[in-house]
């Protein structure tokens, strides 16, 4: 009874900080509610006995991946989001890809429900770090040699993408920059600051 | 009581709908990137959900390489913005027209 409660009140939570991080056009508001979903989410896996699961979701997301989506913000000084697009229909398409999806939930919710499956022998240690770690060093060495590849490649693919360009590259970007504007003759002249 | 497995696969796609429907909406490529944690949150939702469901490790042991696969993706995809910004003074896509003419 108790894991009900708990989980309708993160699920309502989840979901409530889910519609603020696209609802909001300040980037570091959407930061801070996908934050909330993502404690959430872990505090939903401790429901699930998955304590390990919920640990490095709170470790990973909540702070390596978050702590650098704000870092990024901060760097760029990022201003709102204008609300004004060219694409209007984006948003007709945006809303009618919603509605679909949600359908397909309530479809796939009423499908189980009926489903005669009942669990197969829930077992309380399934998710306890041990057991998780002593099956991904045997029958999953693969895939996380893989992971620790894939991992590597991103490191070295931020430090190039992100690295200071000596003066002549930059001298470049920006010549070429000026010109496309000169080109287009474009209005908004406040926004060249390289 | 526990809740059914129902509840967490509808959860999953509410949540899944909600970042679909952002990454059409936001025009911020921070704010893109963003709802699309969100679906993958979704997603470890519904693996996290099944592993408990057949009492099966696997489902966890994928969840751990979404998260290192997310955790790639911000490196890199969050690199790729800095540069776009340095090149447009911008992260809005819709200045992310280089390729048009």
């Amino acid at each position: 009874m108790a894991t009900t409660a708990l989980f309708f009140v993160f699920a309502g939570l989840a979901i409530a900080c889910a519609l603020s991080t696209v609802y909001h056009r300040n980037p570091l508001y959407s930061a801070v509610s996908l934050i909330g979903v993502f404690i959430s989410l872990s505090c939903i896996y401790v429901t699930l006995a998955a304590p390990f699961i919920a640990a490095v979701q709170i470790l990973i997301y909540a702070g390596a991946i978050m702590g650098l989506v704000i870092f990024v913000i901060m760097l760029l000084n990022l201003d709102e989001d204008k609300p004004y697009r060219k694409l209007h229909y984006l948003y007709a398409l945006g809303g009618f890809l919603g509605i679909v999806l949600l359908a397909q939930t309530f479809f796939v919710f009423f499908a189980v429900k009926r489903s005669p499956h009942t669990p197969v022998n829930v077992d309380e240690t399934v998710g306890k770090t041990l057991n998780i770690g002593a099956n991904m060093y045997t029958e999953y060495l693969l895939p996380v040699e893989i992971v620790g590849v894939l991992l590597l490649m991103a490191i070295i693919g931020g430090v190039i993408l992100v690295r200071r360009l000596s003066q002549p590259e930059l001298t470049l970007i920006v010549d070429n920059e000026l010109e496309r504007r000169n080109e287009a003759d474009e209005k908004d002249d406040y926004r060249i600051a390289l | 009581m526990e809740p059914s497995l129902a509840s967490y696969l509808a959860l999953s796609g509410i949540l899944f709908a909600i970042g679909a429907t952002g990454v059409i909406f936001k025009r911020n490529a921070i704010g893109m990137f963003m709802c699309i944690e969100l679906m993958l949150n979704a997603v470890n939702l519904t693996f996290v959900a099944f592993s408990r469901h057949y009492a099966d490790v696997t489902g966890q042991l994928f969840v751990f390489m979404v998260m290192s696969v997310a955790a790639a993706e911000a490196a890199v995809g969050l690199g790729i913005i800095i540069a776009f910004f340095r090149n447009r003074v911008s992260v809005d896509v819709d200045d992310a027209s280089v390729l048009k003419n």
